[in-house]
């Protein structure tokens, strides 16, 4: 129960955080401390429960007609993500309050975070798949806002629009996935979808839901051909890069994957999507990397890189694979956040992250120097580092799969990697300074004291494997593969050919580190060429395409001319009631009662009010001729006993001319189309409409009346209502709740129209002005 | 507007009072009888737009309790705060609930009715919005 409310708080917190942050000033730190440490503590309690390979569950109905409940599972899996959600969010929380001090948006961020920390700790502990989804679909919204955060700027905004495009879209697919998977298996249950393997596999709904949920997963966990929106979404502040777009929500795919491995896993069809993806997706990260300068463009594609090993790893599917993804992931957070702290400490200091314009800085930046080689080490793989016991294990199951390939892909990849690593946690501090070098100013405790936590975390867990494998590994991979399987990592494999294989990437790293001055030029040129077929060049297409054709859309629907509007809307009317009127029956001629004297009178009033209408060349004597015609028609529901219509009638028509008098004085000069082919079509179509209206009513008065429903409103008016006028009460209390969107509605029409009162004026303003300006 | 004229002016001082008792009459009496929130607003708003063309739109603003984009607010809220009320009770939503003894002059009060009074309000305040911004903006 505890883990409900601690997901309930954070959504308060998501709308209280900026006030709280605006009231306590930098006393907000250790109060917003509060949740993330909160939530490790609740993951510390059930540490025994892990351990032993069994799960804390909670459930409550939340849509109990749709089967979909709020019910959270926490398993060893679920645990390893919560502890570096929260963990890692409370070093980034005391990250962001150095960097991010006097930001414009700074209150407004923790906001954003806290809704972000919220989701993907609800992802990671949902049960349910729709719930997971709701989860996931936040997560995208809450980067989308991280992203913008620096909104005033356009590329801000075109990254964040990108990331939310590229992951809400593969949202989608994702549901879609989901509904299926449900359909198959009848339940919305991870845990009872996880037994049903052989159903899922041998339905014939297989491979498009199997599709379906790749393409989220991909998307989310920026796997080639969708990995261009990370490195975009390098335009959020460092602390959002550290944490949503490395250490957590861009794993949210990996997890998914790793999650349903085993209802999903174990086919062809998984095996070889996911390796081919995962390498793919390996190679081009590594590739692109090399070309980058920026420090945080380099971290973003070599994060791309390390998702890429791990769909591949999860494709691969077998106990070590898997075990070796785990350990991955948590090596990967550990130095990956902790460089991307780095990296933002570098940019506060020397207000640059371009390679060639930094060294020198270890003097002045000894803290962060530091952190950087603890984390370089388990970024490069060096021992005793954590990351060197993954990159192992990464040798270890890519030599054990069917074919030599892999490897040896991996090799090339993670040799680039390697390199990556080297220019990103080495050469900022002690490559020689020149005369572009920038000068780096001092750093602050809360820039450097989180990075170099999480790198000591990655030494120390390296330095004691037995306590990483028992108690964070061993539990997260037995909740993938649900059998027990012992986990052992160890730093000393003996002389090994994975060992033989980290030497020959470190190596080969460390070549193409010390030359980047002589390659890197050519990959970037490699790089030009090949940008117009990249990706991110078709989404870019895509999305012009798409407006192009919006724009034509509009265009010839919407011109802009109010008789346009009205002539689509009628014709469509005509057309779409006719077809349906014409295949019914022919017109039932019933008999009519003869008309009395003063509806004849009546009715020609109206006709010589519709004459009038057409015949003046007045706009104020037009309103009023169509202020006549309402009156009569108020008075035509009198005689037939309607009191209340013929109230609201009469003063709707007064209103309304009321309106037309006002709005003529801001209407051009009354120009007449007389005559011509415009004349005749509107002729034509005015009365093929009326002739519509009327063979409308008299088809549907020769229809039987159902009076089932009006007399069970005349009889319990009163009795269950307390009210004797029928309208009324159907209005308020039947049909309240039409009423109360009919009002809704009215009240939205209300405000539209001041704005288009007043901001017409002011587009025109703005369009003098700049008129003006350009003159 | 340019010229007002002091018999419209005269008039609507005595007119306008009558109105709103007339709209606020409806707006009781429509559970009923003939009448109803949505028809009293309109009378209400009708008088309100009688003074703005008598006098003049910022006279009318001067007169209104609340600008008529709070009107709609206000209406709004009212309405959705009497369907929410069922709900404290368990029943679902806008179920109506009425109070045993009927009041003096009003009659019997329950859930329905304040949610008439919404209507009512937001009805005046949408018909002010549009017409007197439209009066004001007149060049």
């Amino acid at each position: 129960m505890g883990f409900m409310i601690l997901l309930l708080t954070g959504f308060v917190l998501t709308f209280t955080a900026p006030w709280i942050r605006r009231r306590l000033r930098k006393w907000s730190l250790p109060v917003f401390l509060l949740y993330p440490l909160a939530a490790l503590a609740l993951l510390w309690n059930i540490s025994e429960t892990i351990q032993k390979q069994s799960a804390i569950a909670v459930s409550l109905p939340w849509v109990p007609s749709l089967g979909v409940n709020l019910s959270l599972r926490i398993d060893g899996l679920g645990w390893l993500f919560g502890l570096l959600i929260s963990g890692i969010g409370a070093l980034v929380i005391v990250y962001a309050h150095g960097y991010l001090h006097h930001h414009p948006q700074e209150n407004r961020f923790y906001g954003f975070l806290f809704l972000f920390m919220t989701a993907m700790l609800g992802v990671v502990w949902s049960e349910d798949i729709f719930l997971l989804f709701v989860f996931w679909e936040l997560t995208s919204i809450s980067s989308f806002l991280l992203i913008g955060l620096e909104h005033p700027e356009e590329k801000a905004r075109k990254a964040a629009l990108q990331a939310l495009l590229v992951t809400a879209g593969g949202g989608l697919a994702l549901l879609a996935g989901l509904v299926g998977l449900t359909l198959i298996t009848g339940s919305s249950n991870l845990s009872v979808m996880n037994t049903l393997n052989g159903k899922i596999v041998q339905s014939e709904l297989y491979l498009p839901v199997l599709l379906l949920i790749l393409a989220g997963a991909f998307t989310k966990s920026a796997q080639f051909p969708f990995h261009f929106w990370l490195p975009g979404a390098m335009a959020a502040p460092t602390p959002v890069s550290a944490y949503l777009h490395s250490a957590t929500m861009v794993k949210a795919g990996v997890y998914l994957l790793a999650r349903l491995t085993p209802a999903l896993g174990g086919t062809p069809q998984w095996h070889t999507l996911l390796t081919l993806f995962g390498l793919a997706t390996l190679l081009a990260g590594a590739f692109l990397a090399l070309g980058q300068t920026d420090l945080k463009r380099l971290l973003a594609y070599t994060t791309v890189a390390s998702l890429g090993t791990m769909v591949f790893l999860i494709g691969l599917g077998d106990s070590l694979a898997i075990k070796s993804a785990i350990t991955l992931i948590l090596a990967h957070a550990l130095y990956k956040g902790a460089l991307f702290f780095v990296a933002g400490g570098i940019d506060h200091s020397a207000h640059t992250r371009d390679l060639n314009r930094l060294g020198g800085l270890a003097g002045t930046m000894p803290f962060t120097a530091f952190a950087a080689v603890l984390a370089g080490l388990s970024m490069l793989g060096l021992p005793p580092a954590l990351g060197f016991i993954s990159k192992e294990l990464v040798y270890e199951a890519a030599l054990e799969s069917a074919s030599g390939g892999n490897a040896l892909i991996a090799l090339i990849a993670l040799s680039g990697v390697t390199a990556v690593g080297i220019w990103v946690a080495f050469l900022p501090f002690w490559k020689k300074p020149d005369e572009q070098t920038a000068r780096g100013h001092g750093e602050e405790i809360t820039l450097w004291l989180p990075p170099v936590l999480l790198g000591l975390i990655s030494l120390g867990l390296g330095l004691l494997p037995g306590i990483a494998s028992k108690a964070l590994v061993q539990p997260a991979v037995e909740a993938v593969l649900l059998k027990s399987t012992p986990v052992k990592l160890a730093l000393w494999h003996g002389f090994t050919p994975m060992l033989a294989l980290s030497g020959l990437t470190l190596a080969i790293g460390t070549v193409l580190a010390l030359n980047r001055m002589r390659f890197q030029p050519a990959v970037q040129t490699i790089l030009q060429t090949l940008a117009p077929i990249s990706p991110e060049r078709g989404y870019e297409r895509g999305l012009t395409g798409l407006k192009h054709f919006a724009a034509l859309q509009t265009n010839f629907l919407q011109n802009g001319y109010f008789r346009r509007y009205l002539m689509v809307t009628i014709l469509s009317g005509i057309l779409l009631v006719g077809i349906v009127l014409l295949q019914s029956d022919s017109l039932p001629w019933t008999s009519f009662t003869p008309p009395r004297f003063y509806e004849v009178i009546l009715v020609g009033v109206i006709l010589t009010g519709v004459f009038s209408v057409t015949r003046t060349s007045s706009r104020m004597v037009a309103a009023a001729l169509l202020g006549m015609m309402g009156f009569t028609i108020a008075l035509i529901y009198l005689l037939y006993s309607a009191p209340d219509l013929a109230m609201v009638q009469f003063t709707i028509e007064t209103l309304s001319v009321i309106l037309f008098v006002l709005v003529i004085y801001r209407l051009p000069q009354f120009t007449r189309t007389r005559g011509g082919p415009p004349a005749v079509l509107d002729v034509v179509v005015s009365v093929a409409a009326g002739v519509l209206v009327t063979v409308l009513v008299l088809t549907l008065s020769a229809v039987p009346h159902d009076s089932l429903v009006t007399s069970f409103y005349a009889e319990n008016s009163l009795k269950l209502a307390q009210g004797r006028n029928v309208v009324n009460v159907i209005l308020v209390d039947f049909r309240g709740f039409d009423t109360l969107g009919e009002i809704t509605v009215l009240a939205l029409a209300g405000i539209g129209v001041f704005a288009l009162l007043k901001l017409s004026g002011k587009t025109e303003a703005i369009r003098t002005s700049s008129q003006e300006e350009t003159k | 507007m340019k010229a007002r004229s002091m018999l419209l002016q005269v008039a609507v001082a005595y007119l306008m009072p009558l109105l709103l008792i007339f709209s606020i009459f409806l707006l009781i009496r429509g559970h009923n009888e003939v009448g109803g929130g949505f028809v009293g607003g309109l009378v209400a708003a009708a008088a309100f737009i009688l003074h703005a063309i008598a006098e003049s739109p910022k006279a009318t603003r001067a007169h209104l309790p609340l600008s008529p984009d709070k009107l709609i607010a206000v209406g709004l809220s009212i309405a959705l705060l009497s369907g929410v009320l069922a709900l404290f009770q368990g029943n679902p939503f806008m179920t109506g609930i009425w109070l045993k003894q009927p009041l003096p002059v009003i009659g019997k009060v329950g859930t329905p009715f304040i949610f008439d009074v919404g209507v009512y309000l937001v009805v005046i305040g949408v018909c002010l919005h549009i017409l007197l911004n439209l009066a004001e903006d007149e060049r």
